[in-house]
């Protein structure tokens, strides 16, 4: 099919924000900030994307998702490029997509908390001591453990709550 | 000032990071379905997906510096053993649980230093991608490490596993902080840092996490890689390494080019 005419790259933020991210469906592509520029070079939309994890298996997926949904709204010619710089940090999840992390059951991430691989002063940490408190997402209690730092996605650590009992996703930092 | 740079030395080096890795996250992703608890299976599943995820972005630059039309694909997929540049210690087997912890806090420690140091790299490509790196592997760290120290400071039985891994491990650190010509270039390029350099940060971590973890520090021991032919830097494998590859890139010498 022909296209007759280019949408406002506007527009085509907002289809993308209605493009979900593969592994967590709650939130967008765009609340979770790895949408970094939408461009038109002469008729090609270039949209360029970021990684949250360098090994993040659900790259491709995302990169066919967003090509799908736009193509959907009959644009034909998409280039989708790979930024690296700036890294992606999960401050970039913006304030709604957080709420919605919560209500889904994940706790969203709590900022300036990312591991920062500077040991000496961690130690305590390190030995499982945790400083830092991560409310449950289902009872809101903040009598709550790190299980691993590492959970289901590479995004997420493995948390449990001491008052309900229930096992948890945090969103990490980064 | 930095001088031009030898694009042969800097495909070399790109492999040497981009085979250390490789090759560990392939080491670690064995564990996949056989770790002791679910938590430390995807903990492991996660980080071996990010070595590999830094391996396809160095390797890449490796394809592009080699400027022979070759991918990351290629690289991992079509090399020999002797085209490998990583590090013997990587490819050390996995053993128990505690000497795949204790190889992965020896190399964590290092790790992490090393992209600290490239994101002043003359190289913006480089810096883009050691940027990027270094947050994943300061979780990495943190895990090593924090695993490191609980199974240290653990029960009798863990603490004998761990220090014998690190007995079994410490003559393969060496290799890390040996600089070669290689190495030179690229310092001098000011494209990475040399080695040697790195090494003061990497034994005051860990000798505070061993502390912690009260494990006694080696002594000076002799080291693999360094005198001699052999070392991984230079292509000189363990016999280690060919069944690494044999089953890494089995797929693609008997069905070359095949896809998803």
């Amino acid at each position: 099919m022909e296209q007759t005419s280019k949408p406002d790259t506007v527009e085509v933020w907002r289809w993308l924000s209605e493009v979900p991210d593969p592994e967590i469906p709650v939130i967008s592509v765009t609340d979770l900030g790895i949408v970094r520029q939408v461009t038109w070079e002469d008729d090609t939309l270039v949209v360029t994307v970021t990684p949250t994890y360098s090994g993040c298996p659900a790259t491709g997926v995302i990169n066919l998702d967003i090509e799908n949904a736009l193509r959907s709204h009959g644009i034909d010619r998409i280039r989708i490029e790979r930024q690296l710089s700036p890294a992606w940090t999960s401050d970039w999840i913006n304030a709604d997509a957080r709420e919605k992390l919560r209500a889904y059951g994940i706790a969203p991430p709590i900022d300036g908390t990312a591991a920062d691989g500077r040991l000496l002063g961690r130690v305590a940490r390190l030995s499982g001591r945790s400083n830092m408190t991560v409310a449950c997402p289902r009872c809101g209690s903040t009598n709550t453990e790190k299980i691993s730092q590492f959970g289901s996605t590479p995004c997420k650590a493995s948390y449990r709550c001491k008052d309900c009992l229930e096992p948890f996703d945090y969103f990490k930092c980064i | 000032m930095a001088t031009a740079v030898d694009q042969s030395a800097f495909f070399d080096w790109l492999q040497r990071i981009g085979d250390n890795a490789l090759v560990l996250g392939h080491r670690v992703s064995e564990w996949c379905g056989h770790s002791p608890v679910l938590e430390e299976d995807i903990a492991l599943a996660n980080q071996a997906l990010d070595l590999i995820g830094q391996c396809q972005l160095w390797l890449g630059l490796a394809g592009e510096v080699e400027g022979k039309g070759r991918s990351a694909d290629d690289l991992a997929y079509l090399r020999d053993a002797a085209d490998f540049r990583n590090v013997l210690l990587v490819e050390r087997p996995n053993g128990d649980f505690g000497q795949t912890l204790m190889r992965q806090f020896l190399f964590d420690a290092f790790h992490i230093n090393l992209l600290r140091a490239l994101k002043t790299s003359t190289d913006k490509r480089v810096v883009d991608i050691a940027a990027k790196a270094e947050k994943e592997v300061a979780y990495h760290l943190e895990r090593s490490a924090d695993l490191v120290i609980r199974l240290g400071d653990g029960t009798a039985e863990s603490h004998r596993r761990m220090e014998k891994a690190l007995k079994a491990l410490w003559a393969y650190t060496g290799e890390m902080f040996h600089d070669d010509a290689v190495d030179v270039a690229m310092a001098e390029a000011g494209i990475a840092p040399l080695p040697s350099s790195l090494r003061t940060a990497w034994e005051a971590t860990v000798k505070a996490v061993l502390s912690e973890a009260t494990l006694p520090c080696p002594e000076t021991v002799w080291q693999h890689g360094i005198t001699g032919a052999g070392g991984g830097k230079k292509g000189v494998h363990s016999e280690h390494l060919g069944f690494i590859l044999a089953e890494m890139q089995f797929l693609q010498r008997a069905y070359p080019g095949a896809v998803w």
